[in-house]
């Protein structure tokens, strides 16, 4: 359960990004995150909630888009999609893959006013 | 008003761990994170390893707990200095926590420092301390499918030890398996079979760390 330390570096990002832009009230936030990582977004949504209520974000909605594993084959070239966390490519059977989605944990947009 | 971010949500995290990862390379301080669940044989792995290459190399262990310092007791006694964090009911160490301990040692008269994070075989894998790389084990009391339900730890290691080997004729276990589960997560893992109580398997671990260190000095 480190849902918890997520949920307050996140709020640690948005309100620094909230004082740049000299936004008091959040709407929403729009976070992705990758398949790969250890997240569990209900948890996630719950500590959020917590964390925020009785604060001045109170009632700011959290919306999450879990971003698919995706990777390259270095052996022959194709783009696919990791299917059951297997990098193996479906094309060639090669393992030597680089990953290009799937491990994000990031903050993507923010609704403010 | 919507504002466009892209921002790592651990990137506070990920600046602490760079920051450390630097004093260890000043240091020429080789730094492993030892990851598993709890019971797999972390501890027990670190005493056989000091016991085996006290000679060779200066050791540190950095303990991770929720509660009690047993753990930095135990390897305290084989005369390696070791310092005990208590997360207080966090599920995992931090790159901060790690910093926290700077000043207990004297990284001059190490060249191997582990850090033994809390038993978990979830959250650790997500947080970056500063390591060279992370390392985890597995015990064959635990079962064949643990690559496939938990990917990530898997997928971040280097290393993987398969422990307990001893138990075989008593489980219903592959270690083929597990090397086919853990392989498809992360088809550059380096596997051993061991047996921390027998100490069948462990050579093959040392001279690998050995060479680890060879490459980072």
């Amino acid at each position: 359960m480190h849902e918890m330390s997520i949920a307050q570096s996140l709020l640690d990002v948005i309100k620094e990004e909230m004082r740049k832009h000299n936004a008091t009230v959040l709407k929403s936030a729009l976070i992705h995150i990758g398949q790969l990582s250890a997240i569990v977004p209900e948890s996630l949504s719950f500590c959020f909630e917590v964390m925020t209520s009785g604060t001045d974000l109170e009632g700011a909605k959290l919306n999450m888009e879990i971003i698919p594993l995706t990777g390259n084959c270095r052996k022959c070239g194709q783009t696919f999609e990791i299917k059951n966390y297997a990098f193996e490519c479906p094309f060639c059977d090669g393992t030597d893959i680089e990953t290009l989605s799937g491990q994000e944990l990031s903050i993507v947009e923010m609704e403010v006013d | 008003m919507k504002v466009s971010v892209v921002k790592n949500i651990l990137a506070a995290n990920d600046r602490i761990a760079q920051e450390n990862r630097a004093i260890f390379d000043e240091k020429n301080l080789l730094v492993f994170n030892l990851m598993s669940s709890p019971g797999a044989g972390k501890t027990s792995l670190l005493e056989k390893t000091i016991d085996a290459l006290k000679d060779q190399l200066k050791m540190g262990v950095i303990e991770g707990d929720i509660q009690s310092s047993q753990d930095a007791e135990r390897i305290a006694q084989k005369g390696v200095p070791a310092v005990q964090i208590n997360t207080g009911g966090a599920c995992h160490l931090d790159g901060n926590m790690i910093r926290d301990t700077f000043r207990e040692f004297d990284f001059d008269a190490l060249d191997l420092l582990v850090v033994e994070n809390v038993g978990n075989l979830v959250c650790p894998a997500e947080f970056k301390v500063g390591e060279d790389f992370k390392v985890m084990i597995l015990s064959v009391t635990e079962g064949e499918d643990k690559p496939a339900k938990y990917p990530l730890m898997f997928h971040e290691s280097k290393a993987l030890l398969i422990n307990k080997i001893d138990l075989l004729p008593y489980v219903d276990c592959s270690v083929e398996r597990i090397r086919e589960e853990s392989l498809k997560v992360n088809p550059d893992l380096v596997i051993f079979e061991v047996s921390c109580k027998t100490e069948e398997g462990l050579d093959a671990w040392y001279d690998w760390l050995k060479g680890e260190l060879k490459a980072k000095s």
